[in-house]
């Protein structure tokens, strides 16, 4: 493990650890506002605890990517991939500099001043420079996750430049087209990290049965192509109540439908060859693709009814919002990148406390995530069909909301016991990673 | 009703002004336009229209804050700003969908 690289590693867990925190920081402030709008500010912990989420994802997908590609690159080839971890660590740094000063000027998710968008934008070009090295020298073309990790690198590019369109004054000439585009660039962009993390499942399945045909079989390409699909037309769920075309919903509600059914398929797959001594030798990374597949299910069926526009008049603007998007980057994105980083820092042992921190996170994370279901259909009932005023609502969910508040205190406190063994593996590390 | 042949206004110079407010204020991560952002304050993509609130409404909250909105120190001018941007926002349509517009497939129209 080079130095740079296992810099990278603890940066970007040491962001997972900055997600929570502000997580927890921001529901305490959001919970009791009246008290705290001055000494921990709801309007800067949310970019902290949003950006903190979307860079541990970032960095998690990209390092597990640079992991299993170096192997096979010549030590100095690696300069491509250590000058983007140098840029971004750099980035990130100063957008947190920048929220801290209260600087913002960005957009949802994003919402640092937008020139540091291109320092991140420079470094992704040098993590493209790396993986077409790593093309050139890999002969596999048929395992599937070659294909995914190529896929999510580009397509993060178009959609962060695309994500960055509103600068130019053309596209925000008129506010339901700057909505759109704005909302179409970050659905798709999810669509992009989820097949770099995708990828990376797949490919640790392979790693871990030993069977190569989870990466090439029919299930797998099916999946591949259904991700794609919904990653180039699966946008529109998010703008559904925005008086746009109506054949832009029409086209994301028939694609929504078909959402997520193969990947279930092919980690199902792996679970039945999945067997013997394997099964004991990689406990833990196991343990949270086995999470993340039940994790995908939940979500999955959340997904399908908010996809449902009629349900989405409900849903849309109520914190179900927030459980599909905790679902997916807690139970999904992060229980996947945990499996990854448990298996390359070969943190590999489920016994002891380790068991006990992985049952916690499993069980908050439910509580958690039932908690907001339950508040944004309180939320969606009475104000589109009591029609009560938002304050009302706002009393209303509150109940739910400390559930939810008191389940991400151990939520935080689960992970935060997984990450200290895998900073411990990290320091252990040496360079023949 | 559907707004989705309403012909859109396009961007004023003060108006742009008021959406370099609200990001550089970073709105957003309370309010929503048309249900996307925070959940801490309400919905504002037609507060300006709205009978009992309204514009001098708005006014006061931005000028003042509330027991859960801090005070922003937002100038007359970045108000004046703001409210000409709210104002164009609420011009582009309705952020809550009627009943009227659901399909029998589940789906919207927002044609007529």
């Amino acid at each position: 493990m080079n130095k740079v690289f296992k810099t990278y590693i603890i940066f970007s867990l040491t962001l997972l650890i900055s997600a929570l925190v502000c997580g927890v920081l921001a529901a305490w402030s959001f919970l009791y506002p009246e008290n705290y709008k001055y000494i921990l500010p709801f309007q800067q912990l949310r970019p902290f605890h949003v950006s903190s989420a979307v860079f541990w994802i970032l960095t998690g997908a990209t390092g597990s990517i640079f992991c299993f590609t170096a192997p096979l690159l010549k030590k100095k080839e690696e300069i491509f991939a250590s000058i983007f971890m140098i840029i971004w660590m750099i980035a990130i740094v100063i957008v947190f500099i920048c929220y801290s000063f209260g600087l913002y000027g960005g957009r949802e998710y994003w919402e640092y001043p937008p020139a540091i968008n291109i320092i991140l934008l420079l470094g992704w070009l040098f993590m493209i420079r790396h993986y077409w090295l790593f093309w050139k020298v890999n002969t596999d073309r048929k395992s599937v996750y070659i294909w995914m990790w190529l896929t999510g690198i580009v397509f993060f590019l178009f959609t962060f430049i695309e994500q960055n369109l509103w600068n130019i004054d053309w596209f925000r000439a008129t506010f339901l087209k700057e909505m759109t585009i704005q909302w179409k660039s970050n659905g798709s962009m999810v669509g992009a990290w989820n097949q770099m993390i995708y990828g990376t499942s797949v490919y640790l399945m392979v790693q871990i049965s030993g069977n190569k045909e989870i990466a090439t079989s029919k299930w797998a390409y099916g999946s591949y192509f259904l991700g794609l699909t919904n990653l180039i037309f699966n946008w529109g769920h998010h703008i559904y109540n925005i008086p746009t075309a109506n054949w832009e919903r029409t086209i994301a509600y028939s694609i929504s439908m078909t959402e997520w059914i193969f990947v279930i398929g092919i980690i199902q797959n792996f679970k039945a060859k999945l067997f013997g001594d394997y099964k004991h030798k990689h406990l833990l990374p196991y343990r949270f693709l086995i999470a993340a597949e039940v994790w995908v299910s939940l979500n999955l069926l959340l997904a399908l009814m908010m996809s449902i526009p009629a349900v989405n008049r409900y849903t849309h603007g109520t914190h179900i919002t927030v459980a599909h998007a905790m679902g997916t980057t807690i139970g999904i994105n992060t229980m996947l990148l945990m499996a990854s980083f448990s298996f390359f820092t070969k943190n590999e042992s489920y016994n002891g406390l380790t068991r006990f921190a992985f049952r916690l996170a499993q069980l908050s994370l439910f509580i958690f995530w039932t908690g907001l279901i339950v508040a944004g259909i309180l939320k969606g009932y009475l104000l589109v069909e009591k029609q009560v005023s938002f304050n009302d609502s706002f009393a209303a969910t509150l109940p739910w909301l400390r559930v939810v508040f008191y389940a991400g205190i151990a939520l935080t406190i689960s992970f935060l016991f997984i990450i200290r063994q895998l900073f411990k593996k990290v320091n252990y590390q040496n360079e023949d990673i | 009703m559907g707004t989705n042949n309403l012909p859109q206004e396009k961007i004023n110079p003060i108006a742009a002004k008021g959406f370099r407010v609200w990001q550089q204020k970073n709105c957003q991560s309370c309010h929503q336009l048309y249900g996307l952002g925070g959940y801490m304050g309400p919905d504002l993509t037609n507060i300006m229209s709205d009978s009992l609130k309204g514009e001098p409404y708005a006014r006061v909250f931005m000028t003042n804050g509330s027991a859960k909105m801090p005070n922003l120190s937002l100038s007359a001018e970045q108000i004046n700003e703001l409210t000409a941007f709210l104002k164009w926002v609420d011009k582009s349509g309705h952020s809550r969908v009627d009943k009227r517009e659901v399909t029998k497939w589940g789906n919207y129209s927002m044609d007529n």
